[in-house]
């Protein structure tokens, strides 16, 4: 057996729980393929709260609410370990918030939100599955469809 | 009468059907019987800014009827191409100046969410005319309201929707709204014009029967209303495709035979060759009906909402 599957890190964010699969578009959403430090990624690990998991581990960096909110998104069971000295600081799961402002634009071309210069608004429509609601459109979205 | 008091238009926007509750549409529907033949200057010195971005024949005149027959009067245009938006000038600044000319804006714009930011930006209260495929909210209560009118009622009436139900908002706004009253619904469409899985969620979510089917006379005896719908031409790359699928979803008189007597026939019109014109003189027919009540609804909402009545 592996002593371990992912590094450990020194400081930094490690996203858990991640559903298995979708740690490719945790990368993408959070433009992790430009950040200049490591970032490792764990795809199909074992976990026994959900059978298999993604994982993804960012060194240096703290998260903002809105990647917060981004992670969300598209990984709505997902915990947030800061890590300080190989040792896990604070732990908390991600929330979709009910109304986003600015968090992610319309998938819809005719929505008014795609041509004017205002911000996209959208309401948390379902969480089994995680869907949203366009504020201007009123067009339902499952969360994929917004990366 | 508790329940009235606490129901209040006055200043409000009308954006779109689902930011109405059941009791608000039977409030607007009953206010509205008062306006069948009502000419009185209840709005005077009210100003209605109306700005169509787009086309528009009964939705437009209706709404400068409704204001004259009032006492109000009408300003604004019919086609984008006389106003500033042609000089690249925002919606939302075409809104913000407007609504500095006039007590309340009626808006017809292509793009969907379009009549909620102008609500948004506009001090006064905003009606939306038609924002692209996404909502009429006075054509449904317009439809609502014939509905009542010929029925007598709209709580668990059988109604069939019929033609291109996956473009056409009016399908989608008015399921929706009869969700909200217990109606059996039936969806007759062919296949590459079938209801979105969308609106087939809602109606799951808030349990209203539905069912979907190929041809009207698989349901015809079971209905109360026959809601048509024109199948556009420009959905269709093939001519032949559209020709076929034109004529399949054109009603024919045959099939009243096994009609209930008091089923209606509705079209949120126009209407090409989903109705033949030999249907007009039928009992059935009630479409020019629906298309008066267009009129009624909207001097209802109006004084509604400029406080011509409380």
């Amino acid at each position: 057996m592996r002593p371990y599957k992912v590094y450990a890190i020194k400081h930094g964010t490690v996203i858990d729980h991640i559903d298995s699969g979708n740690a490719l578009k945790v990368v993408k959403i959070l433009k992790l393929d430009e950040y200049d430090q490591i970032v490792t990624v764990g795809i199909g690990l074992e976990s026994k709260k959900m059978g298999k998991k993604d994982i993804v581990k960012i060194e240096n960096k703290s998260l903002t609410k809105t990647e917060l909110n981004k992670i969300a998104l598209i990984a709505p069971h997902a915990t947030i370990n800061i890590i300080q000295e190989f040792k896990v600081a604070q732990k908390f799961e991600v929330a979709l918030p009910q109304f986003m402002e600015n968090l992610i634009k319309c998938p819809n071309p005719q929505c008014i939100s795609r041509n004017e210069d205002i911000y996209s608004k959208f309401y948390k429509h379902s969480l089994n599955p995680l869907k949203v609601r366009c504020h201007y459109c009123e067009r339902v979205f499952d969360s994929f469809s917004l990366i | 009468m508790g329940r009235e008091r606490e129901i209040d238009f006055l200043h409000r926007d009308i954006i779109s059907i689902n930011d109405f509750s059941k009791d608000e549409i039977v409030y607007v529907l009953e206010s509205a019987k008062a306006f069948e033949h009502m000419r009185k200057p209840i709005l005077k010195d009210s100003v209605l800014g109306v700005l169509f971005f787009e086309p528009s024949t009964r939705t437009r005149l209706s709404f400068e009827s409704a204001m004259a027959q009032l006492g109000g009067k009408t300003i604004g245009f019919a086609d984008p191409l006389v106003s500033s938006s042609t000089k690249g000038e925002s919606l939302l600044d075409t809104v913000k100046i407007v609504s500095g000319y006039c007590d309340a804006i009626v808006i017809r714009h292509p793009l969907e969410g379009s009549a909620r930011l102008a609500a948004e930006a506009s001090e006064i209260p905003v009606i939306n005319g038609g924002d692209g495929a996404n909502q009429h909210p006075t054509q449904t209560l317009l439809d609502l309201y014939t509905i009542k009118k010929c029925q007598g009622r709209i709580s668990g009436l059988n109604i069939a929707m019929v033609g291109d139900l996956k473009y056409g908002r009016t399908v989608h706004s008015l399921a929706c709204a009869l969700s909200k009253f217990g109606c059996r619904l039936y969806f007759v469409s062919p296949e590459s014009l079938k209801i979105p899985k969308h609106i087939i969620d809602d109606l799951q979510n808030s349990e209203t029967e539905y069912s979907e089917h190929k041809e009207v006379g698989e349901v015809i005896k079971e209905c109360d209303i026959v809601y048509m719908t024109r199948i556009q031409k420009e959905r269709f790359p093939d001519p032949a495709e559209y020709e076929r699928i034109a004529h399949t979803y054109a009603i024919e008189k045959d099939v009243f035979r096994e009609a209930k007597p008091t089923m209606k026939i509705m079209h949120p019109l126009p209407r090409v060759s989903e109705i033949p014109k030999d249907i007009d003189d039928s009992e059935h027919a009630y479409y020019f009906e629906q298309a008066a009540n267009g009129l009624v609804v909207r001097k209802a909402l109006l004084a509604l909402i400029l406080g011509g009545v409380k």
